[in-house]
Parts: structure tokens; C-alpha cells; sequence
């Protein structure tokens, strides 16, 4: 016997879904500071990486399930150096990268069965502090361009709310890398460097602006 | 996502979620519409005969390679371009030097630059020092037809440091793919032979960067000297050769003040040596003059 079941209920039940499966992951943050954009996650694997590089200026974050993001991630790789090598360097730009993950996660949000269990975040350093850019899509292929930071994946909000208050302006390395992980721990407890993974799209990187950092220099970075 | 410049077509799945594994960015590009290498028509048989008017050379030394390269593209009898570069960095510890038809050369080595970094975003690491010598040559056999059917032949050099061995590598090609690894020192192009003939007499196994530079600087000198296709150093317009040193810092251009100011160096110690059918005339100020009149050498 055919039921019916409608639409609204089919959407709820799809996000719950791929909400519950983005909130077992662990926080990412991504943050203006005054040489470019930070990104940090707590990650304790050092070779799965949540943080990757896209393009010359662009970098990848994901929360969520690894092999899906993981995924989106190898895409988008292949989708700027297409591009690049079609059109020119300049021509491979955040927005349109953004664009077009928003497509294809929409796609999937809509027409597989499974939704993808993802948030995941494309960051492009601009010449000036005024146009670097976040952009963060959810799981259901919605765009948001954030100003300043970002936070995606589990308790995001907590997360989100720290930030608020400790975000400001013209943040150093260390001091933007101290409040990233300080917003992505909360008063209780503390993040050990061996599982913050860390990168960053500098500004004084030459062409490829990403770089990860760990290590000693991440050690030397948070302080003590 | 599956290819931004098209519309998928009726029944076309428009999203690609997984291309599989595959790190292949040529066949990444065709699979976009996209071909490299895109079939070349014409005929067999009597190719246009493209002269390979170049210098390019690499020579190990203890902290890697240096390689260097003449800036004049010919066609024909005619110089058709005086600030060529024929020296580009592959990836932070390699570098590749081009000979052949400069179209089809400029073109693979964007090519190959971009394979390389492909691979190295997409596993987290960059290939191999061997890997990298074998992506090249999968693309000069690539060439193959172009090279046949129409003599764009492409040969290049491919050189740099091996974090892995930890010391300096060299590959040269032939137009087949033919991939081949020498030990110490290589140059290639119509002025190849003076050149190498040049690094023979001076290369040992402990070069410092300044004796290799040296080296080279006198292997592209005596290659233009006797080649006419081949680009001596061009005070009047500031052009000179380029060189780059790759080592485990990785690939740094040697800044075009030093090069001028070795040749200056080198120009001047010719002029001394004396042999010179002008010496009898008053001697210019002006030193591309001497650099470009005979030399006993």
C-alpha cells in the first residue's frame, strides 16, 4: 500500500539526521587576523586532515564525516586547478568555488536518501585584511559569508558565542591562534598542541599562501 | 561540479561526487573537455624541420644543482624573442629547462608544474623525486605525435634536489620519453655541445655554488659564442641568462645583478686574455661590443 509522506517531514528528518551526524565531530574555527586567516581544529590525527589546501589563496575546512568531506575536498582541488589551468591563476576564486559546493551538497540534500554529514568551510586571503574571505556551507547547500570568523561542526554555538567575545581586529598569529583555541576548549578544559591541527593562509607566503603549522612552531606560537 | 563551463546534457548525472582515486590532471583535463594534448592533424613524413635553437644546462654541485639557461628564441635566421626563460621551477625542489618548440615546451612545463601540485594537494605529499622524472616523461611521450607529424619536438631537463637521496639529480629526455639520469652534469639544445664540452673541462665532484655558477656562466658563454642560435649575455637591454640553484631550501633564482655581474667579470677577463682581431683598434668603453667580438677561445 503506497503512504504519503510529506515533504516538510522528509527535509526535518534528512537535517536531524545530518545535524546528529556533524554533531559527533569535534569544532573548527577559521578567523581574520592581521597577516590573513587562521584555521584551527581539533583534530588528535596528525595524517586525517580536517584543514587542507585548495589553491593559491584558498584553503579547505571540514567538519563531520571524514570521507565525505574528504571528498568535497578532493573535488574542489580538481574543480581550481581546472580552472586555473583553463583561465589563468587569478581567475580561481573562493566564491565560485564556494558556488559550486553549494551545488552539489544541495544536490545530494535533496535527491539521495543519505544527506551528507558535512559543514565545511572555503577560505580565500585577499591583498588586504578587508577582503579576506569565509565562506561555510551546511550539509543542505546553504552559503553563509561570514565576517571575521567562522565556526563549524559539533558545538559550534558554544564555540561561536566565545568568539564573539574574544574576537577583535588586528589579532597577531599567536594571539588569534590563543583565542581560537581557547574559544574551541571553553572554560573547562584545555587543548593540547599535539591535537590542534593548524594552518594558515599568510599573506607573506609567496604564491601558495597555506601553510600548516605544528610542531615546535605551533608550541611556540600558543605559549605556555 | 562536473564541469562548470557546460551544462550537463539530458540524462548526464550532474554531480560527480567521487572521480575516483586518480591524481592524473591530464586526465582530469580531458575528462573536462579540456585535452592537453589534443590530437594533432596533418600529415606524416615531411615534417617542417624545427631548428632547436637553445642553450640549457645542469650541473650537480655539493648542496644540489644549478641550472641555467639562454634567453633568445629563433625562428629561422630570425631571433624572434630576446627574453625568453627557459628556466622554471617544477615545485619547490625541482626545476625543468625547456629545448625544442617553444609553444609546445611553455605548455608542458605549465603542465607538469601543475601535475605536480595537483598530486601534492590532493595526497597530502609531494611524489617522488623519481615519480616527478617519470611524470615528465609520460608527457614528452605524449608529445610523440606532434613531434613526428610536425617536428614540435620538445626536449627538456630535468633536474633538482632528492630529499630522499639528500643531493643533487639530473634527467635528461629524448623525444620518444626516453627518460635518462646522469650522473654529474648535462646541456642541451643547438649549443649544448660547446656547452657540455665547457662543463667537462671544469666540473669536479666538490663544487662550491660559486665554482658551478662559474661554470655555467662560461658553458653558456662559449655556447653562444659559437652558436648563432643561442643568446649571449645583453648589457644594452639588461638581458641575461637565467640561473636558479635548487637545493634543500628548495628552488631561488640567482638574482639577475649577479649573473650580469659574473659575466661582466667573465667578458672582461676574455678582453684581457688579448687574441682579438680588433686589438689593434682603440679599445671600447662600451663592454657588449667585446662580449659579442671574437674570442680566441
Amino acid at each position: 500500500m503506497p503512504f504519503y509522506v510529506s515533504p516538510e517531514q522528509v527535509m526535518n528528518d534528512k537535517a536531524q539526521y545530518a545535524r546528529k551526524g556533524i554533531a559527533r565531530g569535534r569544532s573548527l574555527v577559521g578567523m581574520v587576523y592581521d597577516e590573513g586567516i587562521l584555521l584551527a581544529a581539533e583534530n588528535p590525527s596528525e595524517v586525517l586532515h580536517k584543514i587542507s589546501e585548495i589553491y593559491d589563496r584558498i584553503a579547505f575546512a571540514g567538519a563531520g564525516k571524514y570521507s565525505e568531506y574528504d571528498s568535497l575536498r578532493r573535488q574542489g582541488v580538481q574543480f581550481a586547478d581546472v580552472r586555473g589551468y583553463q583561465y589563468s591563476r587569478e581567475d580561481v576564486d573562493a566564491r565560485s568555488l564556494a558556488n559550486a559546493y553549494a551545488q552539489v551538497m544541495n544536490h545530494v540534500f535533496t535527491t539521495e536518501i543519505k544527506p551528507l554529514e558535512v559543514e565545511i568551510l572555503v577560505a580565500e586571503v585577499g591583498h588586504t585584511t578587508e577582503t579576506d574571505q569565509l565562506f561555510r556551507i551546511t550539509f543542505d547547500g546553504i552559503v553563509m559569508d561570514d565576517d571575521h570568523y567562522s565556526v563549524l561542526g559539533g558545538e559550534s554555538e558554544p564555540v561561536a558565542e566565545r568568539l564573539k567575545d574574544s574576537w577583535q581586529a588586528g589579532l597577531s598569529l599567536g594571539d588569534a591562534l590563543r583565542t581560537a583555541r581557547a574559544a574551541l576548549a571553553g572554560p573547562e578544559r584545555t587543548i593540547e598542541p599535539a591535537s590542534l591541527e593548524v594552518a594558515v593562509l599568510s599573506r607573506s607566503n609567496g604564491r601558495r599562501a597555506f601553510r600548516r603549522i605544528d610542531g615546535e612552531p605551533l608550541a611556540e606560537l600558543l605559549g605556555p | 561540479m562536473a564541469n562548470d563551463r557546460e551544462e550537463p546534457g539530458p540524462g548526464a548525472d550532474p554531480v560527480v561526487i567521487s572521480d575516483g582515486h586518480s591524481t592524473d590532471v591530464v586526465a582530469l583535463l580531458r575528462q573536462r573537455g579540456c585535452d592537453p594534448f589534443a590530437a594533432v592533424e596533418g600529415r606524416g613524413g615531411d615534417a617542417p624541420a624545427v631548428t632547436h635553437g637553445t642553450t640549457i644546462c645542469a650541473i650537480r654541485y655539493v648542496d644540489g644543482v644549478v641550472m641555467a639557461g639562454d634567453r633568445r628564441a629563433t625562428a629561422g635566421n630570425i631571433i624572434a624573442h630576446r627574453a625568453m626563460e627557459k628556466v622554471y621551477p617544477a615545485d619547490r625542489h625541482s626545476g625543468v629547462a625547456i629545448a625544442g618548440a617553444a609553444g609546445a615546451a611553455m605548455e608542458m612545463v605549465k603542465l607538469f608544474q601543475l601535475q605536480l601540485e595537483h598530486y601534492e594537494k590532493l595526497e597530502g605529499m609531494a611524489l617522488s623525486f623519481e615519480g616527478k622524472a617519470n611524470t615528465l616523461a609520460q608527457m614528452v611521450r605524449s608529445n610523440l605525435p606532434a613531434a613526428i607529424q610536425m617536428g614540435m619536438v620538445v626536449v627538456p631537463l630535468f633536474a633538482g634536489y632528492d630529499l630522499r637521496r639528500e643531493r643533487g639529480r639530473i634527467f635528461t629526455y629524448d623525444y620518444t620519453g626516453g627518460r635518462y639520469e646522469e650522473t654529474d652534469y648535462q646541456a642541451e639544445g643547438s649549443g649544448g655541445r660547446d656547452a657540455r664540452t665547457t662543463i667537462k673541462l671544469g666540473w669536479h665532484d666538490s663544487l662550491t655554488r660559486d665554482e658551478t655558477l662559474e661554470l655555467a656562466i662560461q658553458a653558456l658563454y662559449e655556447a653562444a659564442d659559437e652558436d648563432s642560435a643561442t643568446g649571449g649575455p645583453d648589457p644594452i637591454r639588461g638581458l641575461y641568462p637565467k640561473m636558479a640553484t635548487i637545493t634543500a631550501e628548495g628552488f631561488v633564482d640567482v638574482p639577475d645583478q649577479e649573473v650580469a655581474t659574473r659575466f661582466a667579470a667573465l667578458i672582461e677577463r676574455r678582453r684581457q686574455r688579448g687574441g682579438s682581431v680588433e686589438q689593434a683598434a682603440p679599445p671600447t668603453s662600451v663592454t657588449p661590443k667585446a662580449g659579442r667580438g671574437k674570442s680566441s677561445s
